[in-house]
């Protein structure tokens, strides 16, 4: 049974199409990694999953949980369990951290019928949480994202992730601008989240990040469709060779399509 | 202004499209019910005339008859103002009824009739039982006459006046002839003129020496008649040592035809005494096309007489068709202090031209502006403040945090700071930004599952949060919902 089905996946923006017929299965308690050149759709394919503004889909569909996911809204994808680590966290002035949390929470459980959490239950579970992501309360009380350092913020989005315990979880590049420190902390934040019904979506640049959460399987997403897929040897195949091979076995591939090497 | 640094900047961003915003732009005003009040009113117009029968009907004494026609003769020789960045449809003064007033005069709050209390009722104002146990002594004034005032006993026992002014000018002549036109005077400018000649009640507060007020003090005002002018004059003085809060809420109900509110407020420090002014402002806005709504045209100043005193104004200003409001510290104590927090709101058609003056002139005088405005729709929404350092102003300081947050990308936001430093010692900081609510912010907040207005009203209120912590809670609560309603589908 698939938790996530990709299947000829088309997208544009601003009437330039990223997305060219992508394909993708994902099975519960999988973990993907996408990598692949600059400018080939990694971080397209986390929005378009997630439903951004400005991304339209021309062709192919795509399932999650048996339903039609780009019919929801943002919202009722964030509900119905798709979560998108962003790569660049997003600062929202005077608004409290936790006080956004909850709401979110508290959002996604309403639209799944269920109970809204009171501030005293929340804040168990936001205890609870702080323990497994080995962060600071003190980053609770502070306005979402303002100030944070980029370690901060990834961090920061890992922790939304345990609190909103999404089915899907999309990590867009979350290690790019991370020290190995930072890396390895996020990554045993990942880890400690895996579970047999609690896939991932890793889309990374370097495979670095695949030393710390190692991946089922790995893609490499180039012209906008999945090219080539296999274990955790292909990302060390790319580290080491780079992209340019490819263009070997997959002809129709243009030689920008493979540009920017991975390490 | 010769000798000074002076700088206009006008900021009018543009923002993206977003195609469903306008779609979206409906506002409803929830205040915007009609109460079925038999009324006294004077005919429209405006003469000696009025001005001697207005104070004939309040049985006023002579010398506040004479001090209403001075300033009306002098309003005679000023023009309107024009330098403020507002489009304001002529004015006829002659078709304006100078007083209105429920007809059988309340003599308490039980005989105050039913539907009025009804009206504030579903105002939310904390009158009878509500007002106990939120602790606010309330004096509501209903288009031009104070309807009742609680909590008056308690008050007293501290040496508190808190009355109607009709009441201060027959009760406690004295301090009111003491004090009144000594912050604002009557040639002031031409709306704060037109008020010292026609001004119908408003609040009147003394704080004796040395007391620290025993609860907050607070003011509903409320627009019903048709084609009336609501004229108020508050005054507030603290003697040394003293120490207030004064809250005041407004509302009006829908009205096809433009009303004019011109009111003038005086604050009075005297030595470390504290005055903490906060308003709500919830005029009737006009319609989304510019139709109706109230011209708030008012002038609010405080004085900071004696040394170590301080004055800080909270407004958050969200209804009015126009808003032209600058309240004022004039920091003449040596080491007072002035502060002035602000949210300012337009949507729609709205207009405001909104800020503050800080003159320092004392010794080591400080002065601090937050200002924070919000356009939505068509609107324009511009700050405008003077921060003026006396040349004996030594050791003066200000600082200044302007920012504007932009919504769709119809609407205008503009900041003219002037700076007049008279002392080559003064420090003045200015800050100011624009931004807009960014579809990277919004995505953001869709992506964990909250909803579009949600997030909407939860960033506003992020923006605002600085000066929404100056507002007493069940204000900033008040605060905080209607900013929700005002901008209710502003973003899609």
């Amino acid at each position: 049974m698939h938790m996530l089905k990709i299947d000829n996946l088309h997208a544009r923006i601003e009437g330039k199409e990223i997305l060219k017929g992508l394909s993708l299965e994902v099975k519960p308690g999988e973990v993907h990694a996408i990598m692949g050149p600059n400018g080939t759709g990694k971080s397209t394919l986390g929005n378009v999953l997630s439903g951004r503004d400005g991304y339209e889909v021309t062709e192919g569909s795509v399932t999650f949980d048996g339903r039609d996911l780009l019919a929801l809204e943002p919202e009722e994808r964030a509900a119905v369990g798709v979560f998108l680590a962003f790569q660049y966290p997003v600062e929202i002035p005077g608004v409290n951290n936790t006080y956004f949390l909850r709401a979110a929470l508290n959002a996604q459980r309403k639209f799944r019928g269920e109970d809204e959490l009171d501030s005293m239950r929340f804040l168990k579970l936001v205890r609870e949480k702080l323990k497994i992501m080995q962060i600071s309360d003190e980053l609770l009380h502070r306005a979402v994202n303002e100030g944070f350092s980029g370690g901060e913020k990834k961090r920061n989005e890992i922790f939304q992730m345990a609190v909103l315990e999404p089915k899907l979880a999309i990590l867009d590049e979350t290690d790019s601008g991370l020290d190995i420190d930072a890396l390895k902390q996020v990554a045993e934040g990942v880890n400690a989240l895996r579970s047999p019904d609690r896939s991932f979506l890793v889309v990374t640049h370097y495979q670095r990040l695949l030393d710390y959460i190692e991946p089922d399987f790995v893609h490499v997403l180039a012209g906008g469709r999945i090219v080539e897929s296999g274990d955790k040897t292909l990302a060390l195949k790319l580290e080491a060779e780079g992209y340019a091979w490819l263009a070997d076995t997959h002809p129709e591939l243009r030689k920008a399509d493979l540009a920017g090497a991975p390490a | 202004m010769n000798e000074s640094e002076n700088m206009t900047r006008d900021v009018a961003a543009p923002v993206r499209d977003n195609a469903e915003v306008e779609a979206a732009l409906n506002r409803r005003y929830e205040a915007g019910f009609v109460t079925d009040i038999e009324s006294t009113s004077l005919p429209p117009g405006l003469n000696e005339d009025i001005v001697r029968q207005l104070s004939a009907i309040k049985g006023e004494p002579e010398w506040m008859t004479e001090w209403r026609l001075a300033a009306y003769r002098h309003w005679l020789t000023m023009p309107e103002p024009d330098w403020a960045k507002l489009d304001i449809a002529p004015i006829d003064y002659q078709s304006v009824s100078y007083y209105s007033a429920p007809k059988a005069g309340p003599k308490s709050l039980d005989e105050v009739d039913p539907k009025l209390l009804e009206t504030y009722e579903k105002l939310g104002v904390p009158l009878h039982e509500r007002a106990k146990l939120a602790g606010v002594a309330v004096d509501a004034v209903f288009d031009s006459v104070s309807v009742g005032t609680t909590f008056r006993k308690e008050l007293a026992e501290a040496g508190v006046i808190f009355c109607s002014m009709s009441e201060a000018i027959r009760e406690h002549g004295d301090l009111v002839r003491a004090y009144l036109g000594s912050v604002v005077p009557v040639a002031d400018n031409y709306f704060a003129a037109l008020n010292s000649a026609v001004f119908s009640d408003g609040s009147f507060v003394f704080i004796p020496k040395g007391v620290r007020c025993p609860m907050e003090l607070s003011t509903y005002f409320r627009i019903n008649a048709v084609n009336t002018g609501q004229f108020e004059r508050t005054l507030i003085v603290a003697e040394d040592d003293a120490y207030v809060s004064y809250l005041e809420g407004c509302t009006a109900p829908m009205r096809d035809e433009n009303q004019l509110h011109a009111a003038v407020v005086e604050l009075v420090a005297l030595e470390r005494a504290q005055i903490k002014y906060s308003t709500v402002q919830n005029w009737y806005p006009g319609d989304e096309n510019g139709v109706g709504g109230i011209y708030n045209f008012v002038t609010k100043r405080g004085d900071c007489r004696g040394a170590d005193s301080k004055i800080s104004w909270t407004q958050v200003e969200t209804g009015s068709a126009i808003t032209w409001k600058y309240p004022s510290c004039v920091l003449r104590g040596d080491r007072s202090v002035g502060e002035f927090y602000s949210v300012a709101l337009t949507h729609h058609r709205q207009q405001a031209d909104t800020g503050t003056k800080m003159i320092h002139i004392g010794k080591h005088t400080k002065s601090k502006i937050v200002a924070k405005g919000i356009s939505a729709g068509r609107s324009s929404n511009s700050y405008r403040g003077l921060v003026k350092i006396e040349k004996g102003a030594d050791g003066a300081r200000n600082y200044t945090q302007c920012d504007s947050l932009l919504i769709g990308k119809k609407c205008g936001a503009h900041t003219f700071p002037y700076m007049e430093v008279k002392n080559p010692g003064a420090i003045v900081e200015h800050e100011a930004t624009t931004s807009k609510i960014s579809d990277d912010q919004l995505f953001y907040c869709l992506s964990r599952g909250i909803g579009e207005e949600d997030a909407v009203s939860m960033i506003v209120d992020g923006f605002c949060k600085q000066v929404f912590r100056e507002l007493p809670m069940e204000f900033a609560v008040e605060a905080k919902k209607l900013l929700e309603v005002s901008l209710e589908g502003a973003v899609g």
